[in-house]
């Protein structure tokens, strides 16, 4: 399982002040803590910044990578902080993210043949968001097809189902999950990816429902996640299900995160 | 509302078969259709909306309530006549330009609606000019916004400007809202209000209008 570590997010009040005055000390802090519990990518996202978004990104990239030997997640819907943003990372980072919205998808087109990276292809049409497991395979098939014809490898590509709330719909938790095992069934080698979060919207206990999800996304062949690796419950969950469907030889990582103290039970 | 006490709690638990049979009671005994609807549906959705404000109900809960409140509305719409059914006011509701996510507008819509008001929902990615054509041909009270990325926020703002430009911003109150959008951003852009959860955009709304 590919770990994306989501904390780095302006979202969040405390990244938020963080960026604002520059504070260096609390984000490699926040970035080595992930790296230690795990990540293998470090989202950045300064989404909220709206017209510094660019600086602020650029900012992320550098700092971060200062403190930690591990490739970004460079997370953002707008392709002028994408084009910025993957010109000072160093390595080959993961574009969070394309879609099938036609100008998102053209203007971004430039910056992930400009240099090798990953790609978070989120399954967003034209026009509208999917609902069912089939909308969700035909938008992510069609990124497949129309990324691998730019030359970008299968493997480098990490389809987004979309996740929505169950609480609006009940069928929207299966909806991700049929979509997951549809995409890697009728692909072999592309990723799947998703956040966690969404799932839970409008109810209680998310974390609980969160880990769930986990387990099940991973059950259907989920490679990859954008989540809080410092969660140890979720982390425990995660190493508890990849051992338990046969991914992790003589259970040396799961025994490992227990020795190191990076998993709880409870 | 001890009229409606039977009708009250079938929509609060969102039991169609039940709300409707007594929807069809009330009409049995001599109600009249806009009593039902202030007195029965739309007081029990200002609950249910308030309860979700404070987050006593969850999500599946206030919509089972207010799919509850449509069908029971189903039962008396064929009853309106010219004049007898009155509007809390009328909405004009949508997602801006460049923006797909419907989840947040629907749920808003929904509740809008349980609270008597009268909504037109122009649904996902609406440009400025969409919004201004259709605020000039429905007159619309409120003018809603829905944004859930950073980068299609700035669309909020140009539709405000499309209005003042159409010459209609001042006939109408502009309400926003969605996850990135917050207190600070309506009020740089000149917005009247922002909301940030279905239950509180009813209240924001009536306020702006000055309904209690």
């Amino acid at each position: 399982m590919i770990i994306v570590g989501e904390n780095i997010n302006t979202s969040r009040r405390s990244i938020a002040e963080a960026v604002e005055k520059r504070d260096a000390e609390f984000i490699c802090k926040t970035a080595r803590d992930q790296a230690e519990a795990g990540a293998h990518y470090i989202d950045v996202n300064a989404g909220t910044f709206l017209n510094q978004e660019v600086d602020c990104l650029c900012w992320l990239v550098e700092t971060v990578q200062n403190e930690v030997a591990l490739p970004l997640c460079l997370d953002s819907p707008n392709p002028k902080a994408l084009a910025e943003a993957i010109k000072r990372h160093k390595g080959e980072p993961m574009i969070n993210s394309i879609s099938l919205e036609e100008d998102r998808f053209q203007s971004l087109l430039p910056v992930i043949t400009s240099q090798p990276c990953h790609v978070v292809a989120l399954c967003m049409a034209q026009t509208s968001m999917p609902t069912t497991i089939e909308e969700r395979v035909q938008v992510g098939s069609e990124l497949i097809k129309r990324l691998t014809n730019t030359g970008i490898p299968l493997e480098k590509i990490y389809v987004d189902p979309l996740v929505q709330p169950v609480s609006v719909g009940t069928r929207m938790g299966i909806a991700t999950l049929g979509a997951i095992y549809k995409i890697m069934k009728d692909f072999p080698g592309v990723n799947t990816i998703c956040g966690l979060s969404n799932i839970s919207f409008g109810l209680p206990e998310r974390r609980l429902i969160n880990r769930n999800f986990l387990t099940l996304c991973i059950s259907y062949g989920l490679s990859a996640a954008i989540l809080d690796p410092t969660d140890k419950q979720l982390m425990a969950t995660l190493l508890a299900v990849e051992m338990l469907l046969g991914q992790d030889e003589y259970c040396e990582d799961f025994i490992g995160a227990y020795r190191n103290g990076r998993i709880t039970g409870g | 509302m001890s009229d409606f006490k039977a009708l009250t709690e079938a929509v609060i638990k969102g039991d169609v078969k039940m709300a409707v049979a007594e929807t069809q009671s009330a009409l049995d005994a001599g109600s009249n259709v806009q009593d039902i609807i202030d007195k029965g549906l739309i007081a029990t959705m200002d609950e249910v909306g308030e309860r979700f404000s404070k987050g006593l109900i969850f999500v599946p809960q206030m919509l089972r309530s207010a799919k509850t409140m449509q069908g029971c509305m189903k039962l008396l719409e064929p009853l309106f006549q010219e004049g007898n059914v009155t509007s809390k006011g009328k909405v004009l509701i949508g997602t801006v330009k460049g923006d797909l996510h419907d989840i947040g507008k629907n749920l808003v819509s929904m509740m809008m609606e349980g609270a008597g008001f009268t909504i037109t929902d122009l649904g996902v990615g609406v440009p400025p000019e969409k919004f201004v054509q259709k605020a000039q041909e429905v007159e619309p009270d409120i003018v809603a916004m829905s944004a859930l990325l950073s980068t299609t926020m700035p669309a909020m703002s140009q539709t405000i400007e499309a209005l003042q430009e159409a010459g209609i911003r001042d006939k109408v109150k502009v309400m926003i809202g969605g996850a990135p959008v917050t207190d600070k951003y309506a009020h740089e852009i000149k917005a009247d209000s922002y909301a940030s959860d279905a239950g509180s955009a009813v209240s924001k709304a009536k306020k702006l209008l000055g309904i209690s």
